[in-house]
């Protein structure tokens, strides 16, 4: 059959859109590829910043972007699980989960510098925490909280009602059905819905601004009550607060290509992780 | 209808309702031990909903409730305090879907007891191989205990279902549908089994086919739109009905 014109253009219309996204995220990532490579070197990636961030390595801001992104799942990975078995498992659906749930997209949707002045309020002045690892890895936790909590629900609500029934039906009670026969299937795509959370929290900035990173800290923290150097932001600070814009150019992209790399690390463990418990609990 | 001095369940004036709808209308009946009672009707009239009543899996869905009482040992099931889980032991089901657990054909047989507490692997296994024996099931699945459950088929993964069900050793088993899914070889197979465990087991079963509620069953219970039309012998409500009813119904004529 042969298709009409306008059939066709349509057809062309939307491949083309389609394919320039992905032409686009092509040439950022060559871009950066390619103008940080040549800066990337084992003093860079081992080596404490001199004079500013204008020379030498970026290891303090690798080690703080680590902590901070651990910290955040340590801290976000149980309270979402939590919220989502009990929004799935426990609570009556009615008006009370409705608005649980609007609550949660509300949280989704509040901009990032916005928990960046929470955590500024609660983490940092309130509960005396001051600007520190802490302070960054609660604030970052909240906010990859809905993408968690929403992912680990869908997670919970894809294994099969049998499963529960079953169980239920042997006089397991409903924790025992949870853990030993929800629970495990759920997991791969709870750890799938953390991996965004994850590559968001390593990549945000504004959060952190105001609970944590440093604009030059050349040592590594002691404690989680120590301020840390971040990738994300050691890349603003490079990029527009620099008064030597010109000379720093390659280090910010080779601080961009770190990032990259560090939150393709961070995916690729989450996705290691996930097909294990797959494997191990395959459905 | 029949009636029994010594029945093992008795329903005394049962509703029950999704919401607002009422599905279940002032049921009473006695169940006898250690018999074979098939619960038959059309699609919706409630025989599936009050096999549930006994274990109390309605109580799982959200907006349910009843009037009137269930009594077993003249025990009321739904008494303040009654131990569900207890209740649940003694009270097997196998479900119309098999649903055997993505685990280990040994797991799932093992499921049950190990949730109620048994450790020992000398003591587990003298249990998975005893209740896969009763489920007639041993001789096919005793060298792959540990391939996933899934992979066997339809006829062995609800013989797998029974075998779990026995594992926890009920009194009382509860079966909705549990051949409806299953080819004629695996259902005659089943239908055998069903009369094997009637020695040791009250047995409930829901079905839709009425060929199987006569060769397998002792009294039969005729449900419509929720209401208990007609109980009593098998042989008599297939032979000889009294409510014209029952005798559309199982001639064919609606259902």
């Amino acid at each position: 059959m042969k298709k009409s014109i306008s059939e066709n253009s349509v057809f062309w219309a939307v491949r083309f859109i389609t394919y320039s996204i992905v032409a686009i995220i092509g040439y950022i990532i060559f871009d950066i590829v390619i103008k940080g490579l040549p800066t990337i070197n084992l003093e860079f990636i081992t080596g404490f910043p001199r004079s500013s961030g204008s020379e030498g390595g970026i290891l303090p801001a690798i080690v703080g972007t680590v902590y901070l992104v651990f910290g955040a799942i340590l801290v976000s990975l149980p309270l979402g699980m939590a919220s989502a078995i009990y929004l799935s498992e426990y609570a009556k659906q009615g008006r009370f989960t409705r608005m649980i749930r609007l609550a949660i997209v509300t949280l989704a949707g509040v901009p990032s510098i916005v928990f960046g002045l929470f955590g500024l309020g609660l983490f940092v002045i309130f509960l005396g925490f001051g600007a520190s690892i802490i302070s960054g890895s609660f604030t970052l936790a909240f906010m990859i909280l809905p993408t968690i909590i929403v992912s680990s629900e869908e997670a919970l609500q894809a294994v099969p009602k049998s499963n529960r029934e079953g169980s239920l039906a042997l006089g397991a009670t409903e924790w025992q059905t949870i853990y030993k026969n929800v629970l495990p299937y759920a997991l791969p795509g709870m750890f799938t819905g953390s991996i965004l959370g994850v590559g968001r929290a390593a990549g945000e900035t504004a959060p952190i601004l105001l609970t944590v990173a440093a604009f030059f800290l050349p040592r590594l923290p002691s404690s989680i009550f120590d301020q840390v150097m971040a990738l994300p932001y050691h890349l603003y600070i490079l990029a527009t607060q620099h008064p030597e814009a010109e000379k720093v150019l390659p280090l910010q992209y080779g601080t961009a290509l770190v990032l990259l790399i560090l939150v393709l690390i961070f995916n690729l463990a989450a996705i290691f992780l996930r097909s294990y418990f797959r494997k191990k609990y395959k459905w | 209808m029949v009636n029994f001095n010594d029945s093992k369940i008795t329903v005394e004036n049962l509703n029950f309702y999704y919401g607002k709808v009422q599905a279940l209308f002032d049921i009473n009946m006695k169940i006898s031990e250690k018999k074979v009672t098939a619960l038959i009707g059309p699609s919706g009239c409630g025989k599936s909903t009050f096999l549930r009543m006994f274990n109390r899996m309605n109580d799982i869905i959200d907006g349910t409730h009843h009037t009137g009482s269930v009594l077993i040992d003249n025990r009321d099931i739904y008494k303040d305090g009654i131990d569900i889980v207890a209740l649940r032991k003694k009270v097997g089901m196998v479900f119309q879907k098999s649903n055997p657990f993505p685990k280990s054909v040994f797991d799932n047989a093992a499921y049950g007891p190990r949730i109620h507490g048994v450790k020992d692997k000398a003591n587990l296994y003298e249990i998975v191989e005893k209740s896969l024996k009763d489920a007639a099931i041993w001789n096919e699945v005793k060298d792959r205990l540990d391939e996933n459950a899934m992979g066997l088929s339809g006829g062995q993964q609800q013989r797998l279902c029974i075998a779990r069900a026995l594992a926890v050793e009920p009194e009382i088993l509860l079966m909705d549908e549990p051949a409806s899914a299953l080819d004629p070889k695996s259902t005659a197979r089943i239908e055998d089994l069903i009369g094997t465990l009637k020695q040791k087991y009250t047995i409930i079963i829901v079905t839709h086919n009425m060929q199987q509620a006569s060769r397998v069953s002792d009294y039969t219970a005729f449900f419509y739109e929720g209401k208990l039309i007609e109980y009593d012998y098998t042989d008599k409500i297939f032979r000889n009905p009294e409510i014209k009813q029952t005798e559309d119904y199982i001639t064919g004529r609606f259902g």
